[in-house]
């Protein structure tokens, strides 16, 4: 026995040491100055984390005022926006098709949907609907890059997970550009093509109404839109629309794990009665 | 090894079967529960069950004519029927039908609550075995012996009202579930 | 340990005709009732361990091939309709993703645990040579399939390791054109990559069949490295290793399951959630961990053809390693001074990992300012000592070392006594 569990520990020390150095190494691989690195103490991070509903949805409001005019979440639907953990998710609307809050949002959507008139083949831009993918703001790359000093704004839908440590990654972006010259990011440390594009007060986020039990309507008051509230609400968002699945996926993860270890422990037990009386 | 020399004489053996099925259980258990994702990983996907509806403007047809539409991948049969075709289809004594049903069954209430018999909406499948069956006006063998659709594939007649009347298709051609989101267009699904 | 006698009795009339037809029931059974060593440590588990692997990734991958498309305009956004929109999706798509990392893992110890007790020696060579087959094609299958979800990482480094061709004389770009079916990497590249990567793991499950045959044939390699000479020195492998084999899978899950569901990422890179761009290559293109040694042997050279011809020496060395080691003694644990140079080549693998994932020009360990040894010279190094090893160090030990004594017997070995080796694992 004494043997077995050193075998064990070491074993399992070395895949710890293995597993925390690849993510050190994936996470310092990544762009960007760490002077100007901030690290958000997010609720989503950890075994247990989740996302904040009302966060989401304020960053929802962000990415529709602010980025939708340039940038596209095109592996999207609006319907996923009710997805169950998405921020717009309705008990009652169990198919978020119906949910009248996402009809709303992809009907008034401020870019049309490119759709061709079914008689006669001609394009007729209409309202959105649920099922509709995200609009792009532009008709095709060349014109999203023409448009942008030569460089297409890239989709948003993945963002967060297309940079090592996303979400800190998109928050210091977002708050990184110089003061005298907002073409410039100093977290990046270099000119980008996105000028700084959040102010104080830029969003005017809405008071999140909420039903009472009793059928009354509390009414949450959102914080104040700083440059600050306005990053932190949208990467929120963004990590949302990069990992929707994350919630469903940890908690999951939490029953397999206690099961696992339940299974290794009998495991372990058998094992021990199946070689009671061999010396190994 | 921490078994001393008593253990190699005593087993306690019930508490040994007890741990062996207890292991077995527990590991059946698991076994079971990773085979429900790797199933039902193949049921339609979210983006194909949102995608099931679609509207059709009923004022584009003209009389005597029929558009067809594809909806959840089959074609919806659209026609705008001539004041002979509905009154055949009403005059037909239902309880010699296969599938006894009236032509009013098989319509839905437009905006006002009333029944239209001039459009009638189907599922363009036959109920045999899913060909889609021919019934084009103006050409007279397509529309089968009674009028209405015939499946040239097994050889299946179908009236005016989609009524099965001949053949080997077991039931009257589909109704979708549709209703009139104004007073000239319809949506499927 | 060949000849294990059939025990195998059918019992009853549907079997036993079926016994004279197709003896399937007596194969299964004997596979059961197979002796193996009585001593077999952890490291053996590996085996179930990789066949668990397997599994996993055969059973996933079809999945995932019934929900995705090979083609350039729709790979990469069908990956996200998977992880989605597709019931279970995304379980399944980190699943096969961790789970090729996992497999490697595996098959690295599996690997280690073989060079460290000899079981590539007589007369179990063919049980080597098939296990370094299964690797070769295992590194094919890895490369295919990071191509098919299409990102930043999966094209450029699909456009890398192709480019690998172009450094065979005179035939080179024809070569690299016709693996790719184009003159770079486009959509009949991902087709045909898509193709291979389906049928790929149906060959090694072929090969693991013959390694597995063969294995049962010559039996099993212990920690002690001699053979049993007695029954008292086998157990069935039923109940005795499947009981041990299946608690080792479980503690294997564990790490696994700790993956999927908390770090699904952590072994992957980010730019692949960047869809690929023939325009713009990531600045830092390093290819999935369990290439990194051979990347750093292949950077380790100037010249594009030796560098290529020094890789593929790499590999091919294993092939030949039951000639290169000269010991009659198997088991590291009976070879005092050849562990150590064991040691240092485990410990070198992990150095030449090091140095695939860095820039070559970078410092490794600095000396004095702005000075040291940079990772170029770092990987040339540790690319001359893994040579060495298999080329210098084994056979020359094998002649000039003076084993430790033997035990007498496995069964001997484990009742203890001074002959037992040194530290145990």
């Amino acid at each position: 026995m004494r043997l077995t569990f050193k075998t064990a520990l070491v074993a399992a020390t070395a895949l710890g040491l293995a597993a925390f150095a690849g993510v050190k190494v994936a996470e310092a691989a990544g762009g960007g100055d760490a002077k100007y690195k901030k690290q958000v103490e997010w609720g989503f991070n950890g075994f247990t984390g989740k996302y904040d509903r009302h966060a989401m949805q304020r960053g929802y409001q962000v990415y529709q005022e602010v980025c939708s005019s340039c940038h596209q979440l095109k592996f999207m639907s609006f319907r996923h926006l009710g997805d169950k953990g998405g921020p717009f998710y309705d008990k009652k609307y169990p198919n978020p098709i119906d949910n009248p809050v996402v009809k709303y949002i992809a009907k008034n959507y401020p870019v049309p949907i490119q759709d061709i008139d079914w008689d006669t083949g001609e394009d007729l831009p209409r309202d959105g609907k649920p099922v509709d993918k995200f609009p792009s703001p532009y008709p095709n790359s060349v014109a999203a890059a023409a448009a942008n000093f030569g460089k297409a704004p890239p989709d948003l839908s993945v963002m967060a997970k297309a940079r090592p440590d996303g979400a800190n990654h998109i928050y210091s972006f977002l708050l990184g550009y110089d003061k005298d010259d907002n073409m410039y990011n100093k977290f990046l440390g270099t000119k980008v093509a996105m000028p700084d594009q959040l102010f104080d007060g830029k969003v005017d986020y809405e008071v999140i109404k909420v039903q009472n039990k009793d059928g009354s309507v509390k009414e949450i008051q959102p914080p104040e839109a700083t440059r600050e509230q306005m990053a932190k609400d949208v990467t929120e968002f963004l990590m949302w629309t990069a990992d929707p699945k994350m919630e469903a996926r940890k908690s999951l993860g939490l029953s397999v794990m206690i099961y696992l270890l339940i299974l290794a422990g009998l495991l372990f037990f058998a094992y021990r009665e199946v070689w009671r009386n061999v010396k190994h | 090894m921490s078994d001393t020399e008593h253990s190699h004489d005593h087993v306690d053996e019930e508490k040994r079967d007890f741990i062996y099925i207890a292991a077995g259980a527990v590991a059946a258990v698991g076994a079971g529960a990773i085979g429900w994702p790797l199933v039902t990983q193949m049921s339609m996907a979210a983006d194909t069950k949102a995608a099931g509806s679609i509207e059709i403007d009923l004022s584009n047809i003209d009389e005597g004519s029929q558009v067809k539409s594809l909806w959840r991948g089959k074609p919806v049969f659209v026609r705008h029927r001539t004041p002979e075709e509905i009154a055949e289809a009403e005059a037909v004594d239902v309880a010699t039908l296969p599938d006894p049903a009236t032509d009013n069954e098989r319509l839905m209430p437009n905006k006002a609550g009333k029944l239209d018999p001039r459009f009638l909406v189907m599922v363009g499948v036959c109920t045999h075995f899913g060909c889609v069956p021919i019934g084009e006006q103006g050409k007279v063998d397509a529309l089968g012996e009674y009028g209405g659709w015939y499946c040239p594939c097994h050889g299946s007649h179908y009236d005016t009202a989609g009524r099965i009347r001949k053949g080997p298709a077991p039931e009257n051609l589909v109704i979708p579930p549709y209703e009139f989101i104004s007073d000239t267009v319809i949506k499927v699904g | 340990m060949s000849g294990h006698l059939s025990t195998y009795e059918p019992k009853y009339g549907v079997t036993k005709w079926l016994d004279k037809r197709l003896p399937i029931i007596r194969m299964g059974a004997d596979f059961m009732t197979y002796p193996s060593p009585r001593n077999l440590n952890y490291w053996w588990t590996f085996g179930g361990i990789l066949t668990l692997c397997l599994m996993v990734q055969i059973i996933t991958g079809v999945i995932l091939a019934m929900h995705y498309t090979a083609n350039v305009d729709v790979a990469f956004a069908d990956v996200q309709r998977i992880r989605r929109d597709v019931p279970f999706g995304w379980l399944i798509q980190p699943m096969h993703a961790v789970g090729a990392a996992m497999f490697f893992f595996a098959v690295y110890v599996h690997m280690f645990r073989g060079l460290y007790y000899g079981s590539y020696k007589a007369p179990r060579e063919m049980i080597w040579i098939l296990g370094c087959i299964i690797y070769l094609i295992m590194m094919a299958t890895a490369f295919l399939g990071y191509t098919l979800p299409w990102g930043q990482m999966s094209f450029w480094g699909a456009t890398v390791i192709s480019n690998f061709f172009t450094a065979v004389p005179f035939v080179g770009d024809s070569l690299q054109q016709w693996i790719l079916g184009g003159y770079s990497v486009d959509n009949p590249t991902l087709n045909r990559f898509f193709a291979l990567h389906f049928l790929l793991p149906f060959v090694i499950a072929a090969v693991v069949g013959l390694h597995v045959w063969a294995m049962h044939h010559a039996g099993q390699n212990n920690p002690v490295g001699i053979e049993p000479k007695s029954k008292e020195d086998t157990l069935a492998f039923h109940p005795y290793y499947t009981v041990k084999d299946a608690f080792a899978v479980v503690v294997f899950l564990l790490i696994f399951a700790f993956f999927i569901f908390y770090y699904p990422d952590a072994l992957g890179h980010a730019d692949n959630y960047i869809e690929a761009d023939p325009l713009a290559t990531p600045a830092h293109i390093v290819p999935e961990w369990y290439f990194l040694p051979f990347y750093a042997i292949l950077r380790a050279v100037p010249d594009k053809l030796m560098g290529l011809l020094l890789m593929v020496g790499a590999i091919a060395v294993l092939f030949i390693l039951p000639w290169l080691d000269t010991s009659k003694v198997r088991s590291m644990r009976f070879r005092p001074v050849t562990r150590i140079w064991f040691i240092l080549f485990l410990i070198n693998s992990f150095i030449l990992g090091w140095c695939g994932a860095a820039t070559p020009s970078d410092i490794a360990i600095p000396m004095g300012e702005d000075k040291g040894l940079n990772f170029l010279w770092l990987s040339r190094i540790s690319t001359l000592y893994y040579f060495a090893y298999f080329l210098l160090i084994l056979p020359i030990m094998g002649m000039i070392e003076k084993p430790k004594e033997l035990p007498e017997s496995i069964t001997k070995s484990v009742l203890g006594g001074a002959s037992s080796g040194g530290a145990a694992s």
